[in-house]
């Protein structure tokens, strides 16, 4: 049954694979039509080495004469087929790598169409090596596909023709031999199709191991953990090396079996040939032409065997990749959504619901109102789930139930992109893309001017230390910063904010790891940013907490109590009891 | 390189065998030519069936005892090819532990990776298809060759002709196209890079809307790879047909002259067909030499760069001495310095102070004024360059690193935790804790709370890196691992920067509470994390500034005052 359902998803991703494959069909067809000639010609050859060989009978008994033409023939053939060869080749290339980078080109596309919660949960390995290392796979497999595959159909039947028209009971030997090796080859593709699965699944999880104990190798160093981590990679390891060992050894006894079935196909035509020749039947020429076709006939299926379990391979990675893209999307933009201008910044939440695991609630009937220039303090002891509320304000994740307003606007009937729009971001987790250090502040808005990027990077207070780095703001920073400190990172990240300065900020005031000076500098960059705008800050300061219109005071991912700092204080409860063990010692 | 034959040494024996079946099976199949010879040249002609069926069924147990001879010899290989590839992996990986934070700052994590998994994979490959043909192909080749000129010397002539002709076509091809294919990899690593910048910055990226901008992107660089893979295929697809129409230029040449051979009655007419079947079997194993050469190529420099990792040395020693108790009494650094880099400026310089058990250290002091440097250098993880570091009075590099490092937790900048439970993870500092003292940790770092809110408890799994807790939960839970072997001296590097004022204030003092309170060096940006401080040591620039308590270093060190007054100073005010 399982078995069953596998072979059916297989034919529905052949299927895929074939979609995907579709326009590059003239140049297919192009390929198909010269290959065919080219086949052909090649077919051609060893008639003509029979006739030649006859013309050769034996001491004194030669045809010179005929021996010429046959020959000439034959050089004629040789040039026009190499010709035809190349073109195929070309256009072969050309039709696989233009199918695998539209492939690649999608499978990247649908990374910006998936939800959050898929790339929250899942290793970006996992997600990178199905876009780029099972693509290539593919791309091989599929390239070996095109050129044996056709050539290798086309060659098979044309043998059959040519075969037939010298002699059809040898021809029929050769016939009832065949499907042999095919079979051979079939039964040890689809098993070790499996085995093939199974490897690079196992290379998968020793991948992630390796990703973990690399990345974390000081941390395993200090808790002496290193024979505990060898033992886990030694685990994977055994487990790589016996799955790897079936994988490489069954797969590798294709040539072998299909060479076999070819010699007995050889043996049989010579066999049988040679009777017909003690007949009468048949010219020594005409034998070589036939062993010559008993050759390039198996050959095609000996490739065709070979490339069955690269295609197999392929289809595996395809299907892999064809997992990636048929995660769901996320929830469309409205079709004719609603369009907002003159954003006042007027952010309201009704009854909220959400949690990222359906068994265990999280924010319950959050309900609150941030007017027009507020700002709104987020504090709460570490974990209490500040994050959440960011992801649910910029609809990195949607709402379970309930409604978030801007400017009296749902936001879901709002495009993401709209929203976004509105809401400038400053995490504490910084990332900037490679590129200048102007192309990185202009990341906000591509079309700013030299002068709005300089001011934006000035009221940033990050003007002073560009103008320092080497090349100033044609500096290339590598991904990740680069080379810059944290503290750098940070500016720049605000200085791109404020190019686009949008009416809603979202900021993270947590500043560990950064000097002081620089500290002190994003504190004031951030303050100049918040004026007139409504600002959600994950506060870490007293003086952003007081001066806050509203607090939100969050507990184990639940909002516990909203209001100003007098308010909470009065009210005496889980707010006064943070607020005063901060100063107790 | 040679080093890695090591590894393959307990495969001896399936590496002589794997070549030599390999080498069997070659034999045969150059044996065939001259029994269609004989069938043409004896059998036919005898007129008879029995010999007509003798060759038939040569023919056919030859075909047999191939088959035998090659499965075994490819079972040989893959078992050669991937237990040996299977040690190295593990080979490497070991000694991977065994390198000092030195060695690994200048190998970088992301190069580790790459080695252990696809160099290692390409050798694999290497050694396997290596067992395989590179025995196998030259021989077919010569051996066609010498079989030729048993048949006809002046003939044969024509087969070193071709055979030097395809070699160069072939070599010139693939080992020319080699340069190329490098292009294509490079630019694979580009997409790649891409993708990756993608995933990493994805929130960021959507924050912005820049979606488009960055699928923009990819295209332009799917658009160049897909280029360097074109152009690389013009020339690998001429490779069939040019050594198609030199093969059968050379038929040409055997037969036309062969012609004449067979006209003086040198040469029969069955000898001539078993040459022109002995031309078609060098070309396929040419070709098959050329690609065993590339991938041979690919494995010799994936070798060579998993080979320079076994390569390095240890940069540090181990000491021989246990730590005990007496050794616990003090640590002292008397003018201490580290250089990274021979030749480069010291990271820290005259650093003097002692501290004792239960105590409080604080450093404070800006981005790279070498706190984290300070407090790398008691746990041995950097050796420092000058100086003297005692336990007790035993200098640091005679202790035992095991027993050392067992001594002392660590709570790093970064908050990393591992795949499993956080059981698992709390179990790192120490496999033989009990529940009570796991909980007893976690009470301390301030995680009781979060842990018992989790439906799973301590079972409760932990993804990669910890994904599934926030920032701050990391935190604490790290500081409990630390605590989980009862550590002598505690290091909390920067570490409760992702915690709140609250939480952090209740850290310390149940840090203090603690009945075996740790001597404790908390590394911070803020004052008010070090106030408590039995002494702290303010760093600029690799240097001690000041050394005493708060109160002292607000009288006596102006550097302390600065980084008071932006830090601490609001709190201050609210406190007085």
């Amino acid at each position: 049954m399982a078995e069953k359902k596998k072979r059916v998803f297989d034919r529905k991703t052949a299927r895929r694979v074939l979609r995907y494959i579709r326009p590059q069909s003239p140049l297919l067809g192009l390929s198909l039509f010269f290959s065919l000639l080219s086949v052909a010609l090649t077919l051609y050859v060893p008639i003509l080495i029979g006739r030649a060989v006859d013309a050769v009978a034996g001491a004194g008994r030669v045809d010179f004469a005929r021996l010429g033409k046959e020959l000439s023939v034959f050089g004629l053939c040789i040039a026009g087929n190499a010709a035809l060869q190349w073109i195929t080749g070309v256009l072969n290339n050309r039709a696989v790598f233009r199918t695998v980078q539209s492939l690649r080109q999608d499978a990247f596309a649908h990374l910006h169409v998936l939800p959050l919660k898929y790339l929250d949960k899942h290793s970006s390995g996992d997600i990178l090596s199905r876009m780029i290392a099972d693509v290539d796979t593919f791309a091989d497999g599929l390239l070996m596909g095109f050129t044996q595959l056709f050539t290798g159909a086309v060659t098979i039947l044309g043998t059959l023709v040519f075969m037939l028209t010298l002699s059809p009971w040898i021809t029929l030997a050769v016939v009832v031999l065949t499907p042999l090796s095919l079979f051979a080859a079939r039964f040890i593709a689809s098993h070790t199709y499996e085995m093939f699965r199974l490897q690079s699944k196992t290379r998968g999880e020793q991948t992630s191991v390796l990703n973990e104990a690399v990345g974390d190798l000081k941390l395993i160093r200090a808790f002496s953990r290193e024979a505990a981590t060898v033992a886990r990679f030694d685990e994977v390891n055994a487990r790589l090396q016996d799955c790897s060992l079936k994988a490489t050894f069954y797969s590798s006894l294709v040539n072998p079996v299909t060479r076999f079935v070819n010699a007995l196909v050889y043996a049989a035509v010579a066999l049988s040939g040679a009777f017909a020749v003690l007949s009468g039947g048949l010219t020594v020429g005409t034998l070589t032409s036939f062993l010559s076709y008993a050759n390039q006939y198996t050959k095609p299926f000996n490739e065709i065997s070979g490339v069955v379990t690269e295609l197999e391979n392929a289809l595996a990675c395809a299907g892999r990749i064809f997992d990636l893209m048929d995660e769901p999307p996320m929830v469309p933009d409205p079709e004719k959504p609603a369009v907002l201008s003159g954003v006042k910044g007027d952010f309201e939440l009704r009854k909220v619901c959400f949690s990222y695991d359906p068994a265990r609630p999280l924010i319950e009937n959050l309900s609150l109102r941030a007017r027009p220039g507020q700002r709104i303090a987020i504090v709460g002891p570490t974990g209490c789930g500040k994050t959440t509320l960011i992801n649910l304000l910029m609809r990195f994740y949607d709402a379970d139930r309930g409604e978030i307003f801007l400017d009296g606007t749902e936001t879901r009937s709002l495009t993401r992109a709209g929203l976004r729009e509105q809401i400038g971001m400053v995490l504490q987790d910084t990332w900037l893309p490679a590129g200048t250090v102007r192309e990185i502040i202009a990341y906000s808005r591509p079309d700013a001017s030299e002068e709005e990027i300089v001011a934006a990077a000035k009221a940033a207070h990050a003007h002073s230390f560009i103008r320092r780095l080497p090349q100033g703001y044609d500096t290339p920073i590598a991904e990740a910063g680069g080379s810059l400190s944290q503290g750098q990172q940070q500016l720049l990240c605000i200085a791109r904010v404020m190019l686009a300065l949008p009416p809603v900020l979202i900021l993270d005031e947590a500043t560990s790891s950064i000097d002081l000076r620089t500290e002190q500098r994003i504190q004031k960059a951030f303050t100049a940013m918040m004026a007139g705008r409504t600002s959600f800050v994950v506060a870490h300061r007293l003086s952003t907490i007081r001066e806050a219109d509203l607090i939100l005071v969050m507990n184990a991912g639940k909002v516990v109590e909203q209001g100003t700092h007098e308010s909470l204080l009065a009210r005496g409860g889980f707010y006064a009891g943070l607020y005063r063990a901060q100063f107790e010692q | 390189m040679k080093k890695l034959a090591v590894w393959m040494s307990p495969y001896r024996k399936e590496c002589i065998l794997g070549p030599l079946f390999k080498l069997l099976e070659a034999l045969f199949e150059l044996i065939v030519p001259l029994i269609i010879a004989q069938l043409v040249d004896q059998a036919i002609p005898s007129g008879e069936a029995g010999p007509v069926v003798r060759c038939g069924l040569l023919l056919a147990l030859l075909a047999l005892i191939g088959l035998a001879a090659s499965v075994t010899a490819q079972f040989f290989a893959a078992k050669a090819a991937i237990g040996f590839s299977t040690a190295l992996r593990h080979a490497v990986f070991s000694h991977i532990h065994t390198l000092s934070y030195a060695d690994l700052d200048r190998l970088g994590s992301a190069t580790l990776v790459t080695r252990l998994t696809g160099d290692i994979n390409q050798v694999q490959t290497g050694v396997n298809l290596g067992l395989r043909l590179l025995l196998r192909s030259p021989f077919v080749v010569f051996g066609a060759m010498i079989m030729a000129f048993t048949i006809d010397a002046r003939l044969a002539l024509i087969f070193v002709g071709v055979i030097a002709v395809l070699f160069v076509i072939v070599f010139g091809i693939i080992l020319g196209t080699m340069p190329m294919q490098q292009r294509v990899r490079t630019e694979t690593d580009q997409v790649a890079a891409a993708a990756r910048e993608n995933l990493s910055g994805v929130r960021v990226i959507r924050a912005f809307r820049r979606e488009g901008t960055e699928t923009e992107r990819f295209r332009r660089l799917n658009e160049v790879l897909t280029r360097a893979q074109l152009h690389v295929g013009r020339f690998t697809a001429a490779l069939n047909p040019l050594t198609w129409v030199v093969l059968n230029l050379a038929v040409i040449l055997l037969l036309r002259s062969g012609a004449l051979r067979v006209d003086a009655g040198t040469l029969t007419q069955g000898q001539l067909i078993a040459l022109y079947n002995y031309m078609s079997q060098i070309l396929v194993e040419l070709v098959k030499l050329a690609n065993l050469i590339v991938t041979l190529t690919k494995s010799a420099a994936c070798a060579r760069r998993v080979s320079e990792v076994l390569d390095i040395e240890p940069s540090q020693k181990d000491g021989t001495k246990e730590l005990t108790a007496a050794d616990l009494r003090s640590l002292t650094f008397r003018d201490v310095g580290i250089a990274y880099h021979a030749s480069g400026d010291a990271a820290l310089e005259h650093i003097s102070f002692t501290a004792r058990p239960g105590e409080t250290v604080g450093i404070i002091g800006g981005t790279g004024s070498g706190k984290t440097t300070l407090v790398n250098l008691i746990p041995r993880f950097y050796d420092h360059t000058s100086g003297e570091i005692l336990f007790g009075d035993t200098p640091i590099r005679e202790l035992k690193l095991s027993s050392l490092r067992g001594a002392i937790g660590v709570v790093p900048q970064h908050a990393a935790l591992f795949e499993g439970t956080i059981r698992s993870n709390l179990l790192w500092g120490n496999p033989d804790a009990s529940e009570a003292e796991l909980w007893d940790a976690l009470e301390t770092a301030q995680a009781a709370q979060l842990v018992r809110e989790k439906p799973g408890g301590l079972e409760e799994p932990v993804q990669q890196g910890g994904r599934n807790f926030s920032g701050g939960q990391r935190q604490r839970l790290t500081i409990a691992r630390a605590l989980v072997r009862r550590p002598a001296i505690l290091i909390l590097d920067d570490s409760a920067s992702a915690l709140d004022y609250a939480t952090d204030a209740a850290l310390r003092r149940a840090l203090r509470e603690r009945p075996d309170p740790p001597l404790t060096f908390i590394v911070s940006q803020r004052t008010s994390s070090v106030r408590f401080a039995d002494q702290i040591l303010v760093l600029e620039d690799g240097l001690c500034v000041g050394l005493g308590t708060h109160e002292e270093l607000l009288t006596s060190c102006p550097v302390y005052r600065e980084i008071h007054a932006i830090s601490g100073g609001e709190e201050a005010s609210v406190h007085g």
